[in-house]
């Protein structure tokens, strides 16, 4: 039997919106007040989805100790309490949470052996959140 | 098509143990849930499921009838009960959340008579769900 599987996780971090491509006029039309140069922060929510099939003999998909210290390692030591724009992620895009759910994807994807990646999804604030699977059609 | 989901709320206690493993292989696998006293969590559940909506009725399924399905099939079982000791079907698997996930859609899925089921999405704690969707 194939289940799902997601965990939250939180961290902290800072950003600023802006390409370098685009005129000084034309970054504050499109990112408004996240186009402050002095970048501002968030608390984001971080759910990670992975599936696949459930071990008969463990009733796991994956043991979530491999996937806590998966994140905590790869993820949030990397993220947490960072500046986003000095990444090398975000060396060549704009840190926008949707840039950000493709960053932990790509993570995962590359990296996470346990399980399959099946969906990162990302609060910026309570108001909004943003979902990424790899190009894939999400399901409800 | 549309969706609908119910959520209800109950809580039991488990614990993870597999009889084949070494004792030592239970407390490494499943570290403090091997615990055999059980522990306890305030489980959520969402049940969604799909349909077309009945021109008549406005509804994709009756409310009512499929609060009283999620009562009788699960909460009536699983609530304020010893997984591993109450619940048939974890006399021989592990009271996992995943296994909870698929136990509770083989329980719902042949009662539902109106709609589809879509999902069972379980809730162990408001940072850790699994979502089944009766994928062999």
């Amino acid at each position: 039997m194939k289940a799902h599987l997601t965990r939250r996780y939180l961290f902290s971090a800072s950003h600023r919106l802006h390409n370098d491509a685009m005129s000084a006029e034309e970054n504050a039309a499109t990112y408004g007040k996240c186009n402050n140069p002095h970048g501002h922060g968030h608390n984001y929510a971080l759910e990670i989805t992975v599936s696949g099939q459930v071990d008969q003999r463990t009733g796991m998909v994956c043991n979530l100790v491999d996937l806590d210290g998966f994140v905590q390692q790869e993820i949030i030591e990397r993220f947490d309490l960072q500046n986003l724009n000095v990444l090398p992620e975000f060396s060549k895009s704009v840190p926008t949470t949707e840039n950000l759910c493709i960053a932990i994807y790509d993570i995962l994807q590359r990296g996470f052996k346990h399980a399959h990646p099946e969906k990162v999804r990302f609060e910026e604030t309570m108001m909004n959140s943003f979902e990424y699977a790899g190009g894939k059609e999400l399901i409800v | 098509m549309v969706y609908l989901t119910r959520k209800a709320e109950f809580s039991a206690s488990h614990y993870y143990h597999n009889p084949e493993f070494s004792t030592e292989e239970n407390r490494r696998i499943f570290g403090k849930c091997n615990n055999p006293n059980g522990h306890g969590h305030n489980y959520t559940l969402e049940v969604t499921v799909k349909g077309d909506v009945d021109p008549r009725s406005g509804f994709v399924v009756d409310l009512k009838s499929l609060k009283d399905i999620l009562h009788r099939e699960v909460l009536d079982a699983m609530d304020h009960r010893f997984l591993n000791k109450e619940v048939p079907e974890f006399f021989n698997q592990i009271p996992t959340t995943e296994n909870l996930a698929i136990v509770i859609w083989q329980r719902l899925e042949p009662k539902l008579k109106q709609a589809e089921l879509h999902r069972v999405r379980v809730y162990e704690t408001p940072d850790l769900f699994v979502d089944f969707y009766g994928e062999a």
